[in-house]
């Protein structure tokens, strides 16, 4: 769900393509199935614009609401060398949050818009952010494997038809690199440490380990809605997909260490290639992503706190004559 | 409210059920075109945009937000509002119409007209000397 929107279960009666232009619709669809990249000002269906402001929208909050969570540890992190590199992490997750509101900006929905949208709970974010990191080896399972799995989507989606969200992916990706290699680091020290740190890194996996199978989002409904955004290259990749190349590649390094998936049945079966598992509880997620979450009031309310303490600065600064323009790419 | 996060413990945070909206129009300014350049010698390359006030603050939000990991020697800001641009739609207008070839050097070869000159008039080729060697190995 990180760039996979949630997509409203009452819009699904409507088809994507009514009412557009026939001839448009099939020039665009040509341009996108050739490969090309489609670019702010282009004409483009309306719901491949809905969809993809939605989507990269709900990235972005994802990015800095996340930073939340990690940032709890930041005043209390283990030595100076591990609390300069979270914070550079916070950092780097809060820009990303800026790169994304900047592409889904391009659609033409405001920065204004979007923040009240989170605020006000109309838009989403990535459920697992509705947890709490209760202790310092939680930072590490999120820096390491919650990273991974966002890593996949957005390398995934980074394929993508829309230009400006192509672009914005490719640079987070970049970034994301450090993300991970610091997230595994600190799962390694806290693993192979006193037996006291293997039980703290050991109780986080076990926390961690539903929001971490939540991640991707439920399994997709097969439907002509799917269908039409897999053909506008909005969505690249199904749900369990994603979240089975996250299994194949992250499993066989978290049992490297010794640690215990807590799924008695996770296995990868050895005929057919696949990843086997238990579901994981989609009630629940559908409880936390509607507002009931261990942390939703507190990741919110934050947020509007800060926006309502620094506002009087933004004010201060804002000059009468000030004119929004759509920013170009 | 009780967070493990002790300094949000000590905020008292605004209850937030209102639905009411924190962001007034404008309040995140207008926007500016971020060009980065890697090193000297190098073109600038336009990377994204910042919300800001002042080509001042641009360039201070530029630097934090484009050059935190990227090798740079030089940035650019430029209000987004002072970019005139081409249309997409009007991109057919770059198309080379293949009249134009006259423009491409790939349209120029008279190769065979000087062998054929030369034949003719017992003019020795400066590089038969060379194909036959290579011939001969
Ligand atoms: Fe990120
Ligand atoms: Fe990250």
């Amino acid at each position: 769900m990180y760039g996979n929107a949630q997509i409203d279960p009452k819009e699904k009666a409507k088809s994507l393509t009514d009412g557009e232009d026939p001839v448009l619709l099939a020039e665009f669809e040509a341009r996108v199935s050739a490969g090309e990249k489609v670019e702010p000002k282009d004409w483009m269906p309306a719901a491949y614009r809905k969809q993809l402001i939605r989507m990269i929208e709900q990235h972005a909050h994802s990015e800095i609401i996340g930073a939340l969570p990690e940032g709890t540890w930041i005043t209390r992190a283990p030595g100076f060398r591990r609390k300069l590199a979270l914070m550079a992490k916070v950092q780097d997750e809060v820009g990303h949050a800026q790169l994304l509101y900047s592409a889904a900006e391009t659609l033409g929905k405001t920065r204004e818009d979007m923040i009240n949208d989170l605020i006000n709970g109309k838009s989403k974010y990535s459920n697992v952010f509705n947890y709490p990191a209760m202790t310092w080896a939680d930072t590490a399972i999120i820096a390491w494997l919650i990273d991974a799995g966002a890593i996949i989507n957005q390398v995934t989606n980074s394929k993508g038809s829309y230009g400006p969200y192509c672009r914005a992916l490719e640079r987070i990706c970049s970034e994301e690199s450090f993300h991970l290699k610091y997230g595994h680091d600190n799962v390694v020290y806290l693993a192979t440490g006193t037996p006291q740190q293997r039980d703290m890194v050991q109780d986080a996996l076990n926390r961690w380990w539903t929001p971490i199978m939540h991640f991707h989002g439920p399994p997709d409904k097969i439907s002509q809605h799917t269908e039409v955004l897999m053909k506008w290259k909005v969505k690249m990749a199904s749900n369990d997909d994603m979240r089975h190349k996250f299994l194949e590649e992250y499993v066989p390094k978290i049992w490297d260490l010794g640690l215990t998936i807590p799924d008695p049945n996770l296995r990868k079966n050895p005929d057919t290639g696949v990843w086997e598992y238990t579901e994981p509880d989609w009630e629940e997620f559908k409880r936390v992503i509607n507002g009931d979450g261990p942390c939703n009031k507190e990741r919110l309310q934050v947020r509007r706190w800060a926006e309502e303490k620094g506002a009087w600065v933004r004010k201060a600064l804002l000059k009468a004559e000030t004119k929004y323009t759509v920013p170009l790419a | 409210m009780s967070s493990i996060d002790p300094r949000i413990d000590r905020l008292e945070l605004p209850a937030n059920e209102d639905g009411k909206e924190v962001m007034n129009k404008l309040e995140q300014w207008e926007t500016y075109e971020v060009f980065h350049q890697k090193k000297r010698g190098d073109q600038h390359i336009h990377v994204g945009i910042v919300h800001a006030v002042t080509p001042e603050m641009a360039i201070i939000l530029a630097k934090e937000q484009y050059t935190r990991r990227r090798q740079t020697s030089n940035l650019w800001v430029v209000r987004t509002a002072d970019v005139t641009a081409t249309a997409y739609d009007d991109a057919d207008m770059f198309e080379s119409t293949p009249e134009k070839t006259y423009r491409e050097a790939s349209d120029y070869y008279c190769m065979d007209r000087i062998r054929k000159y030369q034949l003719e008039h017992g003019i020795k080729d400066r590089k038969e000397d060379r194909r036959k060697v290579k011939e001969a190995e």
